[in-house]
């Protein structure tokens, strides 16, 4: 047979992709569940580890399920209604009892996406606990932001200064450790540094309204949170 | 015969060190041996099974599309190496990123094909295939160990550099940052091929 005459030439190709199209179509359908359960794992392992709540879901012997089961246990993923605006939010409520109330920063590094989540004490000022990821930042300079010690530094750290939202700042150069709200910047990776701290300043601007209004109503909450508490305490002269 | 087609490229005719094809991808992904073994093994199968199917289709192919038909071929395992990487090995895959996609551009799968596969029969295409891509991998591990094990002191992610060394624990080491960055990549593809040439010597351009 002539295999360069036209028709055969076109014949050949819309077969072959047509085949090659038909294969593919049906390894993606295949595969899909298997590879969303395996985002959907990696976000809820990020978010207990913003509340270090999963330190050795590596060693888990099944750690799909291990991080299932946990997340389940501690977190309520909630969108909750504030004035006339909605927030996505993620409650934990730690073995303690005690709620920490996780939102999703995200934004732009220096190479490509970066994006973590911070969580908050039920103060909504101080921070509980941070964790952050990035795509393709430089390894071992900007890389570092998903790193412990980095997100460490963030621990009991506050977003508001009397009132006023001011966010953390990652300091190049060392911070001042007193400062309530500095943090390090990794040495290196300077642009990375300076760009999660926008990331950060960024997503939770978006919830400031949010967490004033819900710390003004935990403060509000709080003497008839008292009345429950044992008579003794009850006793006590009044400040 | 098929032995010799097998081992030439393993070390005499590697696409690596003597070719110089698919450095691009030796340079990225080997900061860590683990991503490095799966680029390795996933661009094996690729060569493999592209230079098998591209063979029993060989006769069929129209002339003036060939190259057409070979990366629709190459994409095709491409794609579904990467879709079965992202279902069941999902950390890895994310390390890889983009590269795994970028095989299709891998020099040396189209060389294979355009070379060895056009001209013969599968069963020695495919083992052509596979054993370039083992002599692809075989560079690319070698260079991951070096960098892993220099840039982070680590191999496979299990620390073998004892933690009392570091001078942040008092010792006297510290982890070399330039083994992470790729121009580390490209000197120790530098010092193998060094290395081979100094060992057979008819390798060496007059």
């Amino acid at each position: 047979m002539d295999t360069n005459k036209n028709t055969y030439t076109i014949i050949y190709s819309i077969v072959l992709v047509v085949i090659v199209a038909a294969l593919l179509a049906f390894a993606a359908e295949a595969l899909k569940p298997k590879q969303q359960r395996n985002v959907e794992i990696e976000t809820k392992q990020m978010i207990l580890k913003s509340v270090r709540l999963v330190p050795d879901a590596e060693n888990a012997p099944d750690k799909a399920k291990y991080i299932e089961d946990i997340y389940s246990k501690h977190i309520k993923d909630s969108t909750i209604k504030a004035e006339d605006s909605d927030y996505g939010i993620y409650i934990c409520t730690l073995d303690s009892g005690e709620k920490v109330y996780i939102v999703k920063v995200s934004g732009v590094g220096l190479w490509g996406p970066i994006w973590g989540y911070v969580a908050l004490k039920s103060d909504f000022n101080t921070i509980y606990g941070t964790t952050f990821d990035h795509k393709s930042e430089t390894p071992g300079l900007g890389a570092e932001i998903n790193t412990d010690w980095f997100s460490k530094q963030f621990d009991n750290k506050t977003i508001f200064d009397n009132g006023e939202f001011v966010s953390v700042k990652i300091v190049k150069g060392g911070a001042d450790k007193s400062n309530p709200h500095e943090v390090d910047a990794i040495s290196g990776g300077t642009i990375t540094s300076k760009a999660l701290e926008a990331t950060i300043q960024k997503s939770l601007t978006n919830y400031v309204e949010f967490f004033k209004i819900m710390s003004e109503k935990a403060k509000s909450i709080q003497p008839a949170d008292s009345l429950t508490q044992p008579v003794d305490t009850l006793t006590q002269p009044v400040k | 015969m098929n032995k010799k087609i097998f081992i030439e490229p393993l070390f005499r005719n590697n696409p690596i060190t003597v070719l110089v094809l698919g450095i691009c991808s030796a340079l990225a992904v080997t900061v860590k041996l683990e991503p490095a073994i799966v680029m390795a093994l996933s661009v094996t199968i690729v060569t493999g099974f592209s230079s098998f199917i591209v063979s029993i289709l060989r006769n069929t192919i129209p002339n003036r599309i060939r190259i057409i038909v070979q990366l629709v071929v190459v994409a095709m395992l491409v794609i579904l190496v990467d879709q079965i990487l992202k279902a069941y090995a999902y950390d890895v895959s994310k390390q890889l990123s983009v590269f795994v996609g970028l095989i299709i551009t891998n020099c040396i799968i189209m060389g294979r094909i355009e070379a060895y596969a056009l001209g013969n029969k599968p069963l020695p295409s495919l083992i052509d295939g596979l054993a370039n891509g083992l002599g692809y991998g075989i560079i690319l591990v070698i260079i991951a160990f070096v960098r892993e094990l220099f840039g982070s002191g680590t191999v496979l992610g299990h620390a073998v550099i004892p933690a009392g060394w570091y001078i942040k624990n008092g010792g006297f080491y510290e982890n070399n940052g330039l083994f992470i960055l790729p121009p580390m990549a490209l000197i120790i593809v530098g010092l193998i091929i060094w290395v081979q040439r100094s060992i057979s010597k008819d390798l060496i351009e007059k």
